[in-house]
């Protein structure tokens, strides 16, 4: 197996080899302490600062309303616990039904403490059920957090109108915008976003770097205490070379925006409708007038997904599957069980998720390679007449 | 990604008489696909010994359901109905090498499809269908999973934790909220098993196995407890159900000696060999 098409971008990226290069002088070189008095430790702050720039001109916000943390799940944990904690006379937190395990299980955990948490439906295409939304907001509610965009099917929903509802109440409006960010051209400056979270590794620097943007004027309670770093709102030394990666991966990511809506998409584009036609019995899951540029997630009815991910790794090929078999859970994905996705559907999904490296090639080998394993599965399947 | 062996990715690479039999003996049809696995199993028999000499299936799954569809074919081949009724899920494991601990509940469903073929041939020849597997209350909605099936497994497999059930079974493993009710399930299954005396003796046993288990009891559980006494006892002879033992040391001199045969020495000897014997002292 020495060829690897890689289209499961949406679980992680190749760390671009300019952010690698970035990033290289700061392990053995400049590996100062950022608070530290001598100029060789303070030095490296100078780089932080310059990180922080990137990706506040990326997000179009101020480089003060970044705080660096170690992952998206941190900055979505601490963003929603800092609003219920800031707010202890609400006792309600609003999410969608199709949130990521960081917000979704933080939902649980909060119900077990004694919280109320609304998960609002969504309907056949995975898009937000804004009524029921506009009924659960209310007086009672700290914060409602919404993804900007979906790691499963890349549906894009609708944070401005949703910030809009919560703002309406007095509550805070928190999104997780870890597949947004550098797909979705953004400017926070003008949107009503209290708070979003992000996170390195998605968009080409490595894992263990995630940022979570608090918008001025927003009071924020740390979730990690500690030293004064970050303004004393993380507390812990600074993660040097994954800022300084993160701030390089904005900067390409603010480069290569069109690529991704211009390349990325037609590959994306393509890679769909041909093995739709290429292959019977299959749906396209999600929002397809409204999803990131880069994401396709395909059901191949009467087989499994665990199965099809396997026959494809044979072939150098990496996807994901909203399939229960392939996390250990037997229930298929709950983003597709939200969206009601007959289970005929749900265990054989196929997400694809591609990236500005991903080649035209790539694309034809999936096209080729993929046809003849469905066909091989579906002979093994009962339910394939 | 799931660490399988290589047995296993080749039996999931290369499954073994996949396909349906036209006019096949039996069928067997187990799972379905809101669950996520389904399999179909298709025997042939020979009519006059009635041996398996064709079988073939069709599975819906994941890699491990459909290689332990493959290694059951292959396993079951040339057996005849009695032999193949006697196969569980551990001897397609036991083809396999080994299965991740949450897709055990693959090779139950392996089983299970044998035991759907079997009934239903039993049943298409007039006899009644054993099906073990509808019977009982639905404990796990998610999956349809029954405390008769539970039980089974439990006992097939020597499980004790709600959790064990779930990567054999599935129950349990959707919203969760039945798995307290598996665990009592369980519970209850095991203080009964425990308090279950002689659970593995055969209904009948011969006069050698009888003579061998009893004095195995007395050597065990009954001398002891009068040697503490400073007594003794020694098996004389076995008639029927009639144990003759003869008390010794203190025991031999000790007024209460009727009290001892009675209570401690028959009620041993009924709970662990048969609780027909009847002990007597000799004359």
């Amino acid at each position: 197996m020495s060829k690897i098409v890689y289209a499961d971008n949406n679980a992680t990226t190749q760390t671009d080899p300019e952010v690698l290069e970035a990033m290289e002088p700061f392990f053995c070189e400049l590996y100062g302490n950022p608070s530290s008095i001598h100029t060789f430790g303070g030095q490296v702050a100078g780089h932080i600062r310059k990180a922080r720039e990137s990706l506040a001109s990326l997000l179009g916000c101020e480089p003060t309303e970044i705080i660096f943390t170690s992952c998206g799940t941190e900055s979505d944990n601490s963003g929603i616990m800092s609003a219920l904690y800031l707010n202890p006379e609400r006792r309600k937190i609003v999410i969608s039904k199709v949130e990521h395990p960081a917000v979704k299980n933080l939902g649980s955990e909060l119900v077990r403490r004694g919280y109320k948490v609304e998960e609002i439906p969504v309907d056949g295409k995975g898009r937000l059920d804004m009524d029921k939304l506009k009924q659960e907001v209310n007086a009672e509610t700290a914060v409602v957090s919404v993804m900007w965009a979906n790691n499963e099917t890349g549906n894009i929903y609708p944070v401005r109108e949703v910030a809009q509802i919560a703002h309406q109440h007095g509550a805070l409006f928190h999104t997780d915008a870890v597949q947004a960010v550098g797909k979705i051209p953004m400017n926070l400056a003008k949107e009503s976003i209290d708070m979003l979270s992000l996170s390195g590794h998605k968009l080409h620097a490595p894992k263990g770097i995630g940022a979570l943007y608090v918008k001025r004027g927003v009071r924020f309670r740390p979730y990690i205490i500690g030293g004064h770093q970050e303004r004393s709102r993380r507390g812990g030394t600074e993660n040097v070379t994954g800022i300084v990666a993160l701030g390089k991966a904005a900067e390409l990511a603010e480069k290569n925006m069109k690529l991704e809506n211009t390349k990325v998409k037609a590959l994306r584009d393509r890679l769909e409708k041909e093995l739709v036609s290429a292959v019977p019995k299959t749906r396209v899951n999600g929002d397809t007038e409204s999803r990131l540029p880069n994401t396709s997630n395909i059901s191949f009815e009467f087989i499994e997904g665990e199965a099809i991910l396997l026959l494809m790794n044979q072939l150098g090929i990496c996807a994901s599957s909203g399939s229960a078999c392939t996390t250990g859970s037997l229930e298929p994905s709950h983003v597709l069980r939200a969206m009601g996705v007959p289970y005929t559907a749900a265990h054989g999904s196929i997400r694809f998720s591609l990236s500005r490296f991903n080649t035209e090639d790539e694309i034809d080998y999936i096209i080729k390679s993929l046809p003849p394993i469905i066909e091989r599965l579906r002979q093994i399947s009962p339910y394939w007449k | 990604m799931w660490d399988y062996n290589k047995k296993v990715m080749d039996h999931f690479l290369h499954p073994q008489n996949v396909g349906e039999i036209k006019d096949a003996d039996a069928i067997g049809e187990v799972g379905n696909i809101r669950c996520g696995d389904a399999l179909k199993l298709f025997l042939k028999l020979d009519p006059r010994t009635k041996k398996i000499v064709d079988v073939k299936f069709k599975t819906f799954g994941c890699a491990s359901a459909i290689a332990s569809s493959s290694a059951l074919t292959e396993l079951v081949k040339g057996m005849t109905l009695e032999e193949a009724a006697k196969v569980t899920n551990k001897d397609i494991v036991k083809i396999l090498g080994e299965l991740p601990e949450e897709k055990l509940h693959c090779s139950v469903m392996g089983m299970e499809a044998l035991q759907a073929a079997i009934a239903n041939y039993k049943g298409e020849k007039g006899e009644a269908p054993e099906d073990a597997d509808h019977d009982g209350v639905v404990i796990c909605k998610c999956f349809g999973v029954t405390d008769t099936k539970i039980r089974a497994v439990a006992k097939e497999n020597n499980l004790h934790k709600a959790e064990e059930i779930t990567n054999y079974t599935k129950a349990g493993g959707g919203c969760g909220c039945c798995l307290d009710d598996i665990q009592q399930i369980l519970d209850e299954l095991w203080r009964k098993e425990a308090s279950k005396p002689a659970k593995h003796l055969p209904q009948k046993l011969t006069t050698v196995q009888k003579v061998m288990k009893v004095q195995e009891v007395m050597d065990k559980e009954i001398k002891p407890m009068l040697e503490k006494d400073g007594g003794s006892i020694e098996l004389v002879d076995i008639q029927g159900d009639k144990v003759i033992v003869r008390l010794c040391g203190r025991c031999a001199s000790c007024p209460a000696s009727g009290v001892t045969l009675k209570n401690t020495v028959q009620d041993k000897l009924r709970e662990f060999v048969a609780p027909e014997l009847i002990v007597e002292e000799a004359k």
